[in-house]
Order: C-alpha cells, then sequence, then structure tokens
C-alpha cells in the first residue's frame, strides 16, 4: 500500500510537469507528436529508475560535500546506457529526439528525486519513486504532444485525422505552440484543482479529489488547446 | 574566417536561439528572469561559462575522447568537465575577484544543470566545428540566451501590474508570453540560406 502511494504520488499529487514544472526543456522541444512524448518519457522514467536506485543504495558512502558531481556521474551512466540502447534498437526514435537524449542528464526531474528522495530513502521505496515520477512524466507530455500533433499536423501517432482539405495550424508544432500549449496545459490543471477544491470543500489530499484531477487534466489539455 | 565568424553570430543569436527556439536552458529563463537586473547578471554568467566550456570540451573530445575511441563516453565526460570548470570558475573569482563573484556567485552553481551549456557542447561536436568556430559558438549561444531572457524579463516586469486570471497566474502566464517572445524570434527564419 505504502509502495502504491509513492507511485501514485509522482502520477498525480506531485506531478513533475505540471505541479513541479521541473524538466520543461523536453517537456518544450520534443513534444511535437505523441510518439516522440512517449519515446522521451520512457527514456526518462528508465533513467530515473536506475540512478534513484543506485544512488540510494549509495546514500551512505556519498559524502555530502561531492555528493552532486556523484549524482551527476550516475546519472551520466544511465543515460549512456539508454543513448546506446536506442541507437542499437530504435534508430528511427534516436534521430527524432537528436540531442536531447544525452540532454537527459541534466533534466532536473533527476536531480531532484536524487536530491530529494534517493538521497534519503532506502532503495526500493527510491526505485518505484522513479517509477511514479517517470509514468507521470510520460503521462504529461505524451498528452501535450498528442495535442500538438492533433493541432499542428493533423494526425496522432502518425495516423491522419481530418481529410485533405483541412490545413492544421502548423504553428503548433513550431516553437510558439509548445510554450502557449504547455502554458494552457498548467492553467487548466490550476482551474480544475481550484474549482474541486471549492466545490466538494475538501482539500489536495482526500483521495476522491486527487483520483478526479488525474482524469481531468488529461482530458482538459485537450479541450484546453482546441478553445 | 571572418565571414563564418559573422554568420556564426546571426545563427546563434537570432536564428537558432537556444531558448525560444531550441527550447535549452529552460529553466533559468523562467527561474531568474523576474527582474531585468538579475537577468543580466545570470546571462552575463552563463556566457562566461558558455565560451569556457566550449574551448574546454573541444580540446577533451579532440586530444582525449578520439585518441582513446571512447567516444561513447562523451556525455559523462561533458558534464564531468563542465561540472569541474564551474567549480574552478567560482574559486577563481572568489579569489581574484569579489566584485565580480558577488555578481556573478548566485548563479555560477545553477549553470551545472544548465542544459544549455551541455547543449552548446554537444552541438558543438555534433557539426564538428573547429576551436575557433566552437569557442565563437559558445559565445554567441551565450549572447542569444542574455537576449532573449532580457526581453523576457521586461515584459514580466510589466505582467506584475496586469490582471491576469487566477489560474493563469505564475507559469502558465509566462509560458504564454514565452510564446509570444518566440512567435517574434520566428521572423528571423530564413534570413540565412
Amino acid at each position: 500500500m505504502k509502495l502504491f502511494n509513492i507511485f501514485k504520488n509522482g502520477i498525480i499529487d506531485e506531478n513533475p510537469t505540471f505541479r513541479l514544472v521541473l524538466g520543461t526543456c523536453p517537456t518544450l522541444a520534443i513534444t511535437t507528436s505523441a510518439i516522440n512524448g512517449i519515446g522521451m518519457g520512457l527514456s526518462t522514467t528508465a533513467v530515473l529508475i536506475g540512478s534513484n536506485a543506485v544512488i540510494s543504495l549509495l546514500r551512505k558512502f556519498i559524502p555530502a560535500k561531492v555528493r552532486m558531481p556523484a549524482f551527476v556521474t550516475v546519472i551520466a551512466g544511465f543515460v549512456t546506457i539508454v543513448q546506446m540502447l536506442l541507437k542499437a534498437y530504435v534508430p528511427s526514435l534516436d534521430k527524432a529526439l537528436g540531442i536531447y537524449i544525452p540532454l537527459i542528464v541534466v533534466n532536473c526531474i533527476i536531480m531532484a528525486r536524487a536530491e530529494s528522495y534517493a538521497s534519503k530513502n532506502p532503495v526500493l521505496d527510491s526505485a518505484v519513486d522513479g517509477l511514479g515520477m517517470g509514468i507521470g512524466f510520460t503521462i504529461a507530455i505524451t498528452a501535450i504532444g498528442s495535442v500538438r500533433e492533433i493541432l499542428g499536423n493533423g494526425s496522432i501517432f502518425g495516423l491522419q485525422l481530418f481529410g485533405e482539405n483541412a490545413s492544421p495550424a502548423l504553428a503548433m508544432i513550431l516553437p510558439p505552440g509548445g510554450f502557449l500549449i504547455f502554458g494552457l496545459a498548467i492553467g487548466l490543471v490550476n482551474l480544475i484543482t481550484n474549482r474541486q477544491t471549492l466545490k466538494s470543500g475538501c482539500g489536495s489530499h482526500s483521495v476522491g479529489c486527487e483520483g478526479c484531477n488525474a482524469d481531468c487534466s488529461l482530458a482538459g489539455t485537450e479541450k484546453g488547446a482546441e478553445s | 574566417m571572418l565571414q563564418s565568424i559573422l554568420i556564426t553570430f546571426i545563427s546563434a543569436v537570432f536564428i537558432n536561439n537556444f531558448v525560444v527556439v531550441k527550447f535549452l536552458g529552460i529553466c533559468p529563463f523562467l527561474g531568474v528572469s523576474k527582474k531585468i537586473k538579475t537577468a543580466a547578471g545570470m546571462g552575463v554568467a552563463v556566457i562566461f561559462v558558455m565560451t569556457l566550456a566550449s574551448a574546454a570540451t573541444w580540446i577533451a573530445q579532440e586530444f582525449i575522447l578520439k585518441p582513446l575511441r571512447i567516444e561513447y563516453l562523451q556525455t559523462i565526460a561533458f558534464i564531468l568537465v563542465i561540472a569541474a570548470l564551474v567549480q574552478f570558475v567560482e574559486m577563481v573569482l572568489q579569489k581574484t575577484s569579489q566584485g565580480l563573484y558577488k555578481a556573478l556567485g548566485i548563479y555560477l552553481p545553477l549553470i551545472t544543470t544548465n542544459c544549455a551549456v551541455l547543449g552548446v557542447t554537444l552541438l558543438n561536436v555534433e557539426s564538428s566545428n573547429n576551436f575557433v568556430i566552437s569557442v565563437f559558438n559558445g559565445c554567441f549561444s551565450g549572447v542569444g540566451f542574455t537576449l532573449a531572457i532580457v526581453l523576457f524579463a521586461g515584459i514580466r516586469e510589466r505582467l506584475e501590474t496586469a490582471i491576469v486570471p487566477k489560474c493563469l497566474q505564475g507559469f502558465p502566464i509566462s509560458l504564454i508570453s514565452a510564446s509570444l517572445v518566440s512567435l517574434a524570434f520566428l521572423g528571423f527564419q530564413g534570413l540565412l540560406k
């Protein structure tokens, strides 16, 4: 039960993208399509689980003074593994994500979890925390990627949605669209959270509210982008 | 040579601006852009570190990684070079120039995890720039970052007094205004063929 709560925390209560607003660079840069979002999300999840587990194992041996360089080295090691695996087995994704794969090293989500969670908690908890945070990140950037792909390219997962005559809003897959959709998405999550709190009179810690927020935030992003 | 430096300048500052076109260094772009003064301080620190990092990683790549054929360790090697460099710059500044240290000191630790610095070094290797172009590319990319963050800080100072719907206050409205800045920079697209 405790592990499940840790897992859920990453997806809902402390969603790294919508709540903590961490790791914004990949969130904006690679969300031009839904498939890129999933690829980036899963790569980051793999690195998060690995680095959280290893840092948690080493937490009693790393002196406080040199912990940052030590964490970065562990993270960079896992990023290199992921980079090589992607190059070998999914070269097309490797090409689409480009330099943003090695840049997972400086994704603040990973460093933040290493510093604030893995360096203080046991191995299993840390690994589950990494999994939860990673999945939360994946869901968020896949949702943003889907919205941008639908609006900017008229397709979802590469599948054409509209007829030949519809001309998509190209700006949405260009840089300005990234900032705009991300801004509106956070705004929508805020709006829904506030309204929920008012309506049912319960704080964000009650289980019912949390469950609802998750569903709304996903459906909400798409609604918000269309308006 | 002079021509390629000029092309590097226009490309790095306007067309491929690190922040609003390439999405690198978004965390400091959103984090330290509340006042023009702090934004300019961060910008100068980034120019400084990016220039030095471009030089240091080019040397590491050409004289250590390539001869030993361990290019696959690039990510680990570069991030360690940058971390060490930032620490070193901080120590040198502390010893030699108190004024500069006070101005840049608080920004320096933040720069290690700034993806723009690692990004520029990786892009230099990817486009196999020579030493001089690498260093200039690092410096001009920093200038582009500074331009974007200072412009954006100006907008955010004005935003303070604007009436914004409650759910959009804070990050969302900043991102939406960043979208407009980005749209303006999109106008430079196609300046160079």
